[in-house]
Order: structure tokens, then C-alpha cells, then sequence
């Protein structure tokens, strides 16, 4: 007979396991969490998956943070949010403090230098990748293609003549203009009618 | 002092990362360079060893800087700084405010924030690749001022550049991060080994 183990349990080690076993960060792990919380655990209909990965892209800070703390919320309230969110991070947290510890030191040894020289340069591509994915999926409306070209330009000069200003600032910025033109646009369409 | 400043910069990589772990990057970057935690070089390293471990990209990093900068201590307050802002946005929306995403100034903020972090992202991909392709070691702004570009890198970027994005059009899924990485640390023995 299988024993049952309490749900708040359950949550933990479940995202944990999903913690241990996805690598490429959070959009890799949206859909073995769809797989493992949709279809095997039935915790969450398709649904309200679809409606996480939503909320996850327009929310600040590690999508699996997101997934983890929303699906827990779901399940167990407060101590599932809690228990699921710590079950997402505390593998990679014990396995990079215990890279972090010899890394330096790893670096010395040529032949891994020689690697990390090549490796600095597909991390550039990846970044570059990753931009690109984004620009091709977003909608191009005049604004918000303005608001991209100008961020560019801005923080390419930041990093070529190291200059200071923070990449909050630009975005606090950007915000404010969306905002503005939104209000000014309201405005607009109030006149219009009248 | 460091814990504080791991507590306050992370707390902004953490509200300020819309998009997942390449919109942390450019954050991130601030925040290690302006405090001078870690050099582009280093940070474009542990970039791909966040890559390649398992786990959210955004807490590896953080598990990472925090632990070189502030041990234990340090690695605990950076990376419980990275996950709480989203923790608690997603609580806010699911206890408090389900339609706070939808209400239009929300609306229009993100529409802001969105190209901005595009453009943000693409700047520090470009802006690495050039880096790299420029001088090994030092800035594109010190290599502006007259040094000649380094040969192996523009080649050696073009090359994996070709194999990542070419990849696509004969595998389905194409070349993932992990397999560009493996790939870049073989040539990079090679290369810079001979």
C-alpha cells in the first residue's frame, strides 16, 4: 500500500526534482512543469498553465520562481507557495555554492582557460539569440519599436564609453513614456467624443 | 557593506528581470561592474556555467556572486533577494488582485518596459560580441582607441554564429545553448591550445 504524503510535502519535492532536472533556465522548465503539474498530478488544468506562462513573461524575476510560486499557491496557500518555491531553488543553490568554492582556481588550469575563451563566445551569441527571439515575436507598433531603437542606442553607448547610467533608470524611463503616451492618447480619444 | 549591497542589488535584478534570465543579464552586469564584484570576462563564464547547471539561470548567478562576495551569508541574501520580488508579485496577483494585469496603466507600463528590456538585451549581446572580437581583454571603449581587432575571435564568432543559427534550418529544434557551449569550449581548446 502507498503511503500519502501530505500535499505540501508533495509540492516540495516535486519542484525540486524539476529544480535538479531542467537546465537552460526558466522557459525550458515551463513545459516540464506543464507535464509533470497538468498532466501527471492534475494540481492545475491546461488552462491555468497556459495563463502562469502569461503572467510568468509579464512579472519581474525567474520564471520558474513564478510557475513555482503560483502552482503552490494553487495547492497548499501560504506554506505551499513557501515549500514549492524552495524546492525550485535550493539545488541549484547547493550546486553553485559548491562550484563557486573551486571555479577561480579551475580557471588556472590552461586547458580550461582555453575552453572558457571559446565558451565567452557563445555566450554572446546566446544573448544576442535570446534578443532576437523576443523582437521577432513582439508587436511592432511605432512606439514600441522607438522605445527599443532608443534603449539600444542608449545602452550601447553606456557600455562603450562606461558611461553611468543604470539599465533601472532606462526602463523606469520607458515606462514613463509608455505611460505618457497612453494618457495622452486617453486624453485625445475624451476630446474626440465630446 | 556587502551584505547590504548583495540585498540591494539583487533586490533590483529581481524586480526590475521582465523576460526571464537573459533580461537579468544586463541587470546583473550593472550591478557587478558598478560595485566591481566581477569583470565582463568572469560574468560571461558564469553566464555559462549557469547555463549548463541546472536550475533558474537568475539564482545561479545570484547563488554565485553572492557566495565570491559574502560566503554562505552572502549567497543566501542574494539569491533570497533575487527570488522575493517575484515570490510576492505573484502572491499579490493571485490573492489580492487577479485582474491587476490587465488594468490598463499595468497595460501600458509593460508595453514600455518590454521593448526597452528587448533592446536592453540586444545592446549587451552586441556589445559582448564586439567586446570579445575587439582585443582579448579591456573594453571595446580601449580598443576604440586604435587596437586591431583579434583575428581568431571574429573568426571563431562567425563560426559558431553560422553552426548555432544554421543548425536550425537542418536539425528541428536546432543546436540547444548547452550543445553551443560544449561545442564553443571544444573549439576554444583547440584553438587557443595550438
Amino acid at each position: 500500500m502507498k503511503r500519502k504524503i501530505p500535499v505540501n510535502m508533495e509540492l516540495f519535492l516535486t519542484f525540486a526534482r524539476i529544480g535538479l532536472f531542467t537546465f537552460g533556465g526558466g522557459y525550458a522548465m515551463l513545459s516540464i512543469i506543464e507535464s509533470i503539474c497538468v498532466e501527471q498530478k492534475n494540481w492545475i488544468t491546461h488552462e491555468e498553465m497556459m495563463n502562469i506562462a502569461v503572467i510568468a513573461e509579464s512579472t519581474p524575476g525567474p520564471v520558474a520562481i513564478n510557475c513555482a510560486t503560483y502552482v503552490g499557491y494553487k495547492k497548499g496557500k501560504l506554506p505551499g507557495a513557501v515549500l514549492a518555491t524552495l524546492g525550485v531553488v535550493i539545488p541549484s543553490f547547493v550546486i553553485i555554492f559548491a562550484i563557486s568554492s573551486f571555479l577561480e582556481e579551475f580557471l588556472e588550469i590552461t586547458w580550461i582557460a582555453h575552453a572558457f575563451q571559446g565558451i565567452k563566445i557563445a555566450v554572446g551569441i546566446l544573448i544576442l539569440d535570446a534578443a532576437l527571439k523576443m523582437i521577432r515575436k513582439m508587436e511592432k507598433k511605432p512606439l514600441q519599436v522607438g522605445i527599443l531603437l532608443v534603449s539600444f542606442a542608449v545602452l550601447m553607448a553606456v557600455n562603450v564609453w562606461k558611461l553611468h547610467l543604470s539599465v533601472m533608470v532606462l526602463m523606469l524611463f520607458a515606462a514613463f513614456v509608455s505611460v505618457a503616451f497612453f494618457l495622452a492618447d486617453k486624453g485625445r480619444g475624451k476630446e474626440g467624443r465630446a | 557593506m556587502i551584505y547590504l549591497d548583495l540585498l540591494m542589488g539583487f533586490l533590483e535584478v529581481g524586480l526590475f528581470s521582465f523576460g526571464g534570465a537573459y533580461a537579468a543579464i544586463p541587470l546583473i552586469r550593472d550591478v557587478v561592474l558598478a560595485h566591481g564584484w566581477m569583470d565582463d570576462e568572469m560574468l560571461s563564464y558564469m553566464i555559462a556555467v549557469s547555463e549548463s547547471t541546472p536550475g533558474p539561470i537568475m539564482v545561479n548567478l545570484a547563488t554565485y556572486v553572492g557566495s565570491q562576495k559574502g560566503g554562505l551569508t552572502g549567497a543566501l541574501i542574494a539569491t533570497t533577494a533575487v527570488i522575493l520580488p517575484a515570490f510576492f508579485i505573484i502572491l499579490f496577483i493571485l490573492v489580492l488582485a487577479r485582474s491587476f494585469l490587465q488594468n490598463p496603466f499595468v497595460q501600458a507600463v509593460l508595453g514600455g518596459l518590454r521593448p526597452c528590456v528587448m533592446g536592453v538585451i540586444l545592446a549587451t549581446g552586441v556589445y559582448m560580441i564586439l567586446a570579445n572580437c575587439m582585443s582579448r581583454g579591456g573594453g571595446l571603449g580601449d580598443s576604440l582607441g586604435g587596437h586591431w581587432a583579434d583575428l581568431t575571435a571574429v573568426v571563431l564568432t562567425c563560426a559558431l554564429a553560422a553552426v548555432y543559427f544554421g543548425s536550425r534550418k537542418i536539425l528541428r529544434k536546432g543546436l540547444s545553448p548547452i550543445g553551443l557551449i560544449c561545442l564553443a569550449a571544444v573549439v576554444g581548446v583547440a584553438v587557443y591550445g595550438i
